[in-house]
């Protein structure tokens, strides 16, 4: 009884502990919101006064108001187009079976493992070259046929009920129709989990907009984040209170949806 | 005849669906990597380029940079996956437990680092880690330093900084993963084992990790693939330095194509040798994940 004390304890004690380094640096992010740079890089705990202040120099230096516009017109579109082109391939892999197709979707996941970096060179040669450079088109278009949410789509459509979609078909409804009108609808909680993750991705993108947004007022809240870190003297509770306003939509769909979140993380592995 | 119709409206569906998809990678993925291929055999700078012949594959070799940010890459894979796979897999045997209190909140407050964007996540690093900074100052409080220790301006530590924070960011994510897959294994197997006396340990590498297997494999290669990604932390917390010391393969195609003098033909060609380390590793990976099927 005596080692079950003991390694319940220890357990807690684990977890205890595990869980304040996860949680701490939230804490400090929001703490030094509220102090002056020279507090934060002292390592001062406690809030201070000097949110007000750090609000108007962020704000004197960056247009607040387009710089959010940016992040959310551009995660926004992306999160649709994504889950629209994504969620019809994933579903004719799925119900049109060929042996070619299958072949293409085994190539699919080869690809899959290519990381980035070894495309945004000629990548960002093919977006100036139409002339798309410095535009959201350029930070949108590469991202909306995305590997990982195809395949997440055909892992799910698997668990779409044969009979309706037999059921619709002797109705008469066209291929398209099931696709709108029956496997839309049913599939609601994999088109919620996949919302999360695609917006998730899109909001926090830095990479490739970093190389194609070149101009201030066209600046996601992620490159101003970086670039007001990458200055020579950076502000510190200017950029922590701008990381705060960055987390805060993400940390709020957690929160919200934490269910379909967690569901949208597993989702390719089930 | 009316079979031979249903069949070509299946093929013409079939591919209608994916149609739009095979377009946008065709031009956005297939497309860049065959023309990375061919770039790879130009020399030149900015878009202005001609054939070099094998004057790319050269300068490869004589690369130490390349070699620095190889090995930078490699340090960060060996040391960083290992722990963090480690530590996710305790953390879900811990919450696995139903008998466990407060299991809700310790899950939700170990996965909400996973809700950071990188860059947000780096900026706090970058701060909590200045020289005066609060990890500093703590560690000297609890008497574990003497004197402030150079996070940012020494190789060495500002590698494990790296480090910290990527464990920090990516913990809780594997853990979800693990912590799914636990409640997939019957608890009869267990309880058997318990009743024959085997001890908690013996029953964690014994049951637990084989159980776990393909999963662990599945994450291994995600980490794998985001460390060779690894940029966002690196390009803001350290921007590669101190000497280079944390400089990764991303960021130093990066700063070849936009910050150096930019020559593509050669970011071409460094690009296919990370393809071409993805190739060898996921050949490695599936013939582990074989063999490992053929001894159960």
């Amino acid at each position: 009884m005596n080692s079950y004390v003991l390694k319940r304890g220890l357990t807690y004690a684990l977890l205890s502990f595990a869980a304040f380094l996860s949680v701490f640096p939230f804490f400090w992010m929001v703490v030094g919101a509220t102090n002056k740079s020279t507090d934060v890089v002292t390592g001062k705990l406690s809030p201070g006064d000097n949110l007000i202040t750090n609000f108007q120099n962020l704000a004197s230096q960056v247009d607040l108001v387009r710089i959010f516009g940016n992040s959310f017109f551009i995660a926004i579109v992306s999160t649709v187009l994504t889950l629209i082109v994504s969620s019809l391939a994933g579903y004719g892999f799925e119900i049109f079976r060929s042996r070619v197709r299958e072949r293409v979707f085994q190539l699919l996941l080869l690809f899959l493992s290519i990381p980035f970096a070894a495309l945004m060179v000629p990548l960002f040669v093919l977006i100036s070259r139409a002339q798309l450079n410095n535009t959201f088109a350029a930070v949108i278009l590469p991202t909306i046929a995305s590997i990982f949410i195809i395949f997440y789509f055909r892992q799910a459509t698997k668990a779409f009920p044969h009979e309706l979609r037999d059921a619709a078909r002797v109705d008469g409804l066209k291929e398209w129709q099931i696709f709108l009108f029956v496997y839309l609808p049913t599939m609601r909680s994999t088109y919620a989990a996949a919302t999360i993750i695609v917006f998730m991705g899109a909001w926090n993108n830095y990479l490739w907009p970093l190389i194609v947004l070149q101009t201030n007022e066209n600046k996601t809240i992620t490159l101003v984040i970086s670039t007001l870190t990458a200055a020579y003297t950076p502000d510190y509770g200017v950029i922590l209170l701008a990381t705060v306003l960055a987390t805060l939509p993400t940390l709020i769909i957690f929160f919200v949806l934490q269910r379909q979140f967690v569901a949208g993380m597993l989702g390719a592995v089930k | 005849m009316a079979q031979a119709r249903l069949d070509r409206n299946e093929q013409i569906n079939g591919w209608a669906f994916i149609m739009p998809a095979m377009v946008l990678l065709g031009i956005f993925m297939i497309y860049p990597i065959l023309w990375s291929l061919w770039m790879s055999f130009q020399v030149g700078r900015g878009n202005a380029f001609s054939f070099g012949g094998l004057a790319n594959i050269q300068r490869l070799a004589n690369d130490a940079l390349l070699l620095q940010a190889l090995s930078n890459t490699i340090i960060f894979f060996i040391i960083q996956v290992p722990i963090m796979i480690v530590l996710a897999l305790l953390f879900a045997v811990a919450l696995n437990d139903a008998t466990l209190r407060l299991r809700g909140i310790f899950r939700t407050l170990l996965f909400l680092p996973c809700v950071t964007s990188l860059i947000a996540y780096s900026s706090l690093f970058k701060s909590m880690f200045s020289n005066d900074g609060v990890i500093n100052q703590a560690l000297m409080g609890l008497h574990i330093i003497d004197a402030p220790i150079p996070w940012l301006t020494d190789p060495f530590w500002a590698k494990i900084v790296i480090i910290s924070a990527i464990t920090w960011r990516w913990t809780g994510y594997n853990m979800i993963f693990y912590l799914a897959a636990l409640q997939n294994i019957d608890k009869s197997i267990y309880e058997a084992a318990r009743i024959d006396g085997i001890p908690a340990w013996a029953r964690f590498c014994k049951i637990t990790v084989p159980m776990l297997k393909p999963v662990i494999l599945f994450t291994t290669i995600l980490s794998t693939i985001g460390t060779l990604q690894l940029f966002d932390e690196v390009n803001n917390i350290t921007q590669g330095g101190p000497g280079n010391g944390t400089l990764t393969l991303s960021l130093y195609i990066y700063n070849l194509t936009f910050r150096m003098m930019p020559s593509f033909g050669y970011s071409a060609l460094v690009s296919w040798v990370i393809v071409l380390i993805v190739a060898v590793l996921s050949v490695i990976q599936f013939f582990i994940a074989r063999d490992r099927r053929r001894t159960t």
